[in-house]
């Protein structure tokens, strides 16, 4: 190695950090290339394949049964879709959600990666706000890509038919489309506490597995409370009571209020997890 | 008070529960263990809920008497059982008479009577005739006797001097009741007009019309309304003490009118005209007293029929009258209907005034609206609450008329009048029943096949809300010379499920011609809906009414429902209800703002609070650490009033055993922990967490971290890019140089060995530069010639002006590679300074035996030389770490030229193998420790915590 230049023996002024510390950009950098990362977006790309295949397998043999379910679904690009969003939403959706905003700070910490984040030096509120951000970015990704992709293979296989109802009412294109947009949105913002929870757990530990499993096991405890009727509306705080809401979207009139109920409620338990997660990140020691 | 368990309705509760469940269960059910609901009432409870506020028991004070009334007909006399309820005052007080509903006892009333007492008024709360502790037998509202008893306890309160007294002997006072006693109320204030005013709740206003309804616009009594007189008959029963054990405490002749309708289905003129004396409706013209009615809208006994009869009797009268359709009623079990909302308190302060003239008033003065009433949430939609509405008058609805569907079908009666359809469903008190019926539409058991036919509308386009009793034109040709049937309206929702808002049918029983059509008009029963857009009605008529007495000869009927005639008003909704958003939304909007209120502006408060100014006087020292002390959670103090200083151009090496918080050091100087006191300036800057000075340092702490799926190269950039300063800064392939990884850089770092990490970790710290350099523990992993290679490195990036901070437990590597020294032990610094000081001395020398020498004996010999001041023997076996024996080792300290002395010793026949002229670090090392600690140090042990 060469000898180093002598430092200008009058250092600048360092009261300012002189860059930009971890952009959007360079977070993305970080997570995109992560195994994580590819086989999620390989698994929602491989979804709706791997439905259309059981489809074809189940063909013909089912035994009778309820079938209208099924012939709904392959009726056309958007019931596909729908159903396809409707499979994904209930488990896989909180789990994507939970990983790509619960794991990435305590990946940071277990390859131990984290501290030299932050001497770099990266403020701790720009290193959880850039990796939030990435995180529910990605989560929005997943919803936008699962959705699209759906429609794309429901027509490919099953054509172009306008979206019918289990009560036989249709909506045209042009109504479907904004409602599709309407219910990305919609599992995007019911997403959030979820991501949030695990989010706040991520900053609690350094195994990304237990913020992950952590946030979803919220999420099956909060599902088990929402079935015993006793809690009456006390219900309604659960997260996720209002997850399934987004089905009223696809009614001819529009049932808001539980989607405007969920919206609330959903942020509220978002933006109370994320605050506490800086409160918390703010104050640890990084021993990782 | 507990009742006994009616076998009847526990059995209608249990097939309807099995039904509902257990498609195709048997009847071989094993009977339930558990405690059975309570049978229905037939009262309703007047009391309020737990939502009033509490009144303290020492206000109100009661007392309890027996009142001799009118004998019974047999001249058996009467008392009856009274309680008063005296507010706390000298008064006079107004006064409240107020008795039970049918089957309860005045113990109903002690939640109103204190409630009411509370308010200021005096309550006489007692238990009717035939009820509880009175005595005598039920006459049902008889004019003669319960009527009478009235009046007799309004004697006794006027006798009272607590109560306030509007002339000789007339209390101010007002008749309260709900179900059977609202019918007292009303008929008590008919007879006697020292009454001031009435309120009288689910009440009748002919009885006979409420047992025998007839719905179509026809003479003749109605079908019989078998389910509810079964229930007045379990309500006698239920106060037992009775002779009688069919008739309980009724009278034997009302007793046997009831089981002879009950017998045959059928009116007997004397029936009905004994219930139809015993009603407020023969009296009503009668009636001076303002009248507040309000009338249940889930209420199968007394509909809004009832109160609409007696509304239009007074108001014809001239009598002020409020009516209030409220949800609840004899359906709903365990509703209270003289709620908050209802406004009792301020109907009694308006009209029980001790300013107000009793005998003022028109009606234009009503302290209620003229009419309210609650309208429910559509179908599908019952999270949401009903919603409440008034309108200034008493208005008579408007009708809208909607076509059915108006093809003809036939309907068959089954013989023997069963099965019979359950289309109103009381509620029974039992919440998973009540559940189940919520939860699943009783449409299927409504509409039996063959029983039943239904009419629809075409879907609506837009929003309803129907207030009133819908009609509609029926046309019946049947086998028989009389036709019954049940008309009943559905809301059918978009996706087909049919929806009965209020269980409430309408029946029906006209004279007709067999084989020749009759058109009547029906009345449905009264209530509120909200039918949204795109729902249809739907008209369905059945054959059968499980509420009813069904006629049990078979019968075939073509049905024909035309002309649907929907009822409005126009009313305004109540503001605060839930015509605006919901409290809910509004509460969740406020946290929200809060929450997010409370984010921006706590960091901002926060920042302010940190700042801190440079100091100037430390500009120029690169790292300087004053009195640090850091405690873990757990109480172990790792690190205790630490404070060193590195210079420009210093290698400084800091020292210590496993655990004696050099790491923990570090880290506080980076920033990861947060000390509980002391400072870290780096180049004259505090640093706290994420501090921009930061930027001017480099670090390796505790070990290499890399992303495992980014090569070597990428992990540096990714590095680089997380600092977010310019590429051209980072100085890549030199750093890259000092790595030394060849081609192995362009590998995923999950592939490379420890020591491949270690200096590719140091090479990141060196990115750009920085002028502190931190490497903790940096030989780690690295094999001797790597170490070797690394020792120039550092001390040329020192050299050039900056600083270098290398943490170890490898003494000799400090040794050759630092310049200065700080050693740490147990959490304190116990040696700073110079290598060259700690080690050089220039009186010692250091002087080696060889293996088997006696190192005492030369000692005694050299020691007793003069300038020799002192001799310290270094025994063989303390040489640690050496991998070939070393012999022991003599420290001379002398006034001596160091020549002299290694020829004092040579000539003391030593066996010299070696001389030197300072001592190892390692000695320093072990003698400051030992020092420090008191103790020989066991430094094989980890610090003990």
């Amino acid at each position: 190695m060469s000898t180093p230049t002598p430092i200008p023996t009058a250092a600048p002024a360092a009261t300012r950090l002189p860059g930009r510390p971890l952009t959007l950009s360079a977070e993305t950098g970080r997570q995109l290339r992560r195994r994580r990362t590819l086989w999620t977006f390989g698994l929602l790309l491989a979804l709706p394949l791997i439905i259309v295949g059981a489809f074809a397998l189940g063909d013909g043999d089912g035994g009778g049964g309820d079938d209208r379910f099924v012939d709904l679904a392959t009726s056309g690009a958007a019931n596909f879709a729908v159903f396809t969003t409707a499979v994904s939403a209930s488990f896989l959706l909180l789990v994507v959600a939970a990983l790509f905003v619960g794991d990435s700070l305590p990946s940071e910490a277990s390859w131990s990666t984290l501290r030299y984040l932050l001497v770099a030096p990266v403020p701790r509120s720009r290193l959880l706000a850039t990796k939030l951000v990435i995180g529910l970015v990605s989560t929005a990704l997943a919803v936008v890509v699962l959705i699209g992709w759906s429609l794309l293979v429901g027509l490919v296989f099953y054509g172009a038919d306008a979206f019918t109802g289990l009560d036989g009412s249709t909506l045209e294109w042009g109504t479907f489309a904004g409602r599709i947009a309407l219910i990305a949105a919609y599992l995007v913002v019911i997403l959030l506490p979820v991501g949030a929870i695990a989010f706040c757990l991520g900053v609690r530990t350094d195994a990304p597995l237990a913020a992950v499993g952590g946030a979803v096991l919220v999420t099956i405890v909060s599902a088990i409370l929402d079935q015993i009727e006793n809690l009456g509306s006390l219900r309604n705080a659960l997260p996720l009571h209002d997850a399934s809401a987004w089905f009223g979207l696809l009614r001819q009139d529009v049932v808001w209020d539980d989607l405007v109920d969920g919206t609330l409620w959903s942020l509220v338990y978002a933006v109370g997890f994320t605050a506490l997660g800086f409160v918390l990140f703010a104050r640890k020691d990084v021993l990782s | 008070m507990i009742r006994p368990r009616a076998p009847l309705a526990t059995a209608a509760a249990m097939a309807l529960g099995a039904a509902l469940l257990l498609p195709g269960a048997t009847a071989a059910q094993p009977l339930p263990t558990q405690p059975l609901p309570a049978q229905p009432r037939v009262d309703q409870v007047l009391e309020q809920s737990d939502d009033q506020p509490a009144t303290a028991p020492t206000e109100v004070t009661t007392s309890e008497a027996m009142v001799r009334v009118g004998p019974e007909p047999d001249g058996q006399p009467v008392r009856i059982d009274t309680t008063t309820y005296v507010p706390a005052g000298e008064g006079p007080h107004p006064a409240v008479l107020a008795t039970h509903g049918f089957g309860g006892s005045k113990a109903d009333l002690d939640g109103l009577g204190r409630r009411l007492a509370a308010q200021g008024y005096v309550v006489l709360a007692y238990s009717a005739r035939g009820f509880g502790a009175s005595g005598g037998r039920i006459h049902l509202a008889d004019p003669d006797f319960e009527v009478a008893d009235a009046r007799v306890l309004l004697d006794e309160l006027a006798k009272r001097d607590d109560v306030l007294r509007d002339g000789r002997g007339d209390p101010r006072v007002a008749a309260v009741g709900a179900s059977y006693s609202g019918a007292l109320a009303l008929m008590t204030a008919a007879t006697d007009d020292r009454v001031d005013t009435v309120v009288a709740a689910i009440t009748w206003n002919d009885l006979a019309e409420a047992f025998f309804p007839q719905a179509a616009r026809s003479r003749g009594p109605g079908p019989f309304k078998q389910l509810w007189a079964s229930r007045f008959f379990l309500g006698s029963a239920a106060q037992g003490a009775a002779t009688d054990p069919v008739c309980g405490r009724f009278d034997r002749e009302i007793c046997e009118l009831f089981l002879d309708a009950s017998r045959t289905g059928e009116a007997s003129d004397e029936l009905l005209g004994m219930l139809a004396a015993h009603s407020p409706a023969p009296l009503l013209g009668d009636l001076r007293a303002p009248t507040y009615l309000v009338q249940g809208l889930a209420d199968s006994l007394f509909g809004t029929d009832q109160s609409d009869a007696t509304a239009a009797a007074l108001t014809e009268r001239g009598t002020p009258v409020a009516v209030r359709w409220t949800e609840g009623g004899h359906d709903a079990f365990a509703t209270s209907v003289l709620d908050e909302a209802a406004g009792l308190e301020r109907w009694l302060d308006h009209y029980l005034d001790p300013a107000r003239d009793p005998r003022s008033g028109d009606g234009s003065d009503l302290p209620v609206p003229p009419f309210s009433y609650s309208v429910p949430p559509a179908p599908g939609r019952e999270r949401d609450e009903p919603q409440d509405f008034t309108t200034p008058d008493l208005p008579l609805p408007t009708y809208d008329e909607v076509p059915l569907d108006p093809e003809p079908r036939p309907v068959l009666n089954p013989p023997g009048g069963v099965p019979a359809s359950l289309t109103t469903v009381p509620g029974t008190g039992d919440a998973l029943v009540d559940a189940v019926t919520d939860a699943v539409s009783t449409y299927p058991l409504a509409a039996l096949p063959g029983q039943s036919v239904a009419f629809d509308t075409e879907p609506l386009e837009s929003e309803r809300v129907l207030v009133g009793a819908p009609r509609v034109s029926l046309s019946v040709t049947s086998s028989a010379p009389t036709s019954t049937l049940f008309l009943s309206l559905w809301q059918v929702t978009p996706d087909d499920t049919a929806v009965l808002t209020r269980q409430l049918v309408a029946p029906v029983r006209i004279a007709t011609t067999p084989g020749e059509a009759r058109t009547v008009d029906v009345d449905l029963a009264g209530g509120t809906w909200r039918v949204p857009a795109g729902s249809r009605l739907r008209v369905l008529v059945t054959t059968t009414d499980q509420t009813y007495a069904s006629p049990r000869a078979a019968r075939a009927d073509v049905v024909t429902v035309d002309r649907l005639r929907l009822p409005s008003v126009a009313g305004t909704p109540v503001d605060g209800g839930t015509g605006g958003p919901d409290a809910e939304v509004v509460g969740l909007l406020v946290a929200l703002g809060v929450l997010l209120a409370a984010s921006v502006l706590v960091p901002l408060v926060r920042r302010r609070g940190r700042a801190t100014a440079p100091d100037p006087e430390l500009a120029d020292v690169p790292l300087v650490v004053e009195g640090l002390v850091k405690t873990y959670a757990d109480g172990h103090r790792a690190v205790d009033d630490v404070s060193w200083t590195a210079g420009r151009g210093q290698v400084v090496g800091l020292l210590g055993p496993n655990g004696a918080g050099k790491t923990t050091t570090l880290r506080m100087a980076m920033g990861l922990i947060r000390p509980d006191s002391g400072r870290v300036h780096v180049l004259g800057e505090q640093v706290h967490p994420g501090s921009p000075v930061l930027a001017r340092v480099g670090a390796l702490v505790e070990g290499p971290g890399f992303l495992p799926h980014l090569t070597g190269r990428q992990n540096l950039h990714a590095y680089w890019a997380a600092t977010g300063r310019p590429e051209e800064e980072a100085r890549f392939e030199e750093v890259l140089e000092v790595a030394a990884l060849g081609g192995a850089v362009e590998r995923p770092v999950r592939t490379y060995s420890q020591g491949m990490r270690q200096r590719l970790g140091i090479a990141q710290a060196m990115l750009g530069f920085p002028e502190v350099l931190v490497l903790d523990e940096p030989t780690n992993g690295l094999d001797p010639p790597q170490i070797a290679g690394l020792r120039p490195i550092l001390q040329r990036y020192a050299a050039a002006g900056r600083t270098v901070i290398v943490s170890s437990h490898l003494l000799a590597e400090v040794e050759m590679t630092c310049s200065h020294v700080v050693v740490m032990h147990a959490g304190r610094v116990v040696v700073t300074g110079t290598v060259a000081e700690l080690v050089d001395s220039a009186g010692t020398t250091l002087l080696t035996l060889g293996p088997g020498s006696d190192p005492d004996t030369v000692a005694d010999v050299v020691r007793r030389q003069p300038g020799v001041s002192e001799v310290e023997v270094l025994p063989e076996e303390e040489a640690e770490g050496a991998t070939e024996p070393v012999g022991p080792r003599l420290v001379v300290t002398a006034e001596l030229p160091r020549a002299e002395v290694v020829r004092l010793v040579a000539g003391s026949g030593a066996d010299l193998v070696a001389v030197s002229s300072r001592r190892q670090l390692e000695e320093v090392f072990l003698g400051v420790i030992a020092e420090a600690s008191g103790t020989d140090p066991d430094l094989r042990q980890v610090r003990a915590r």
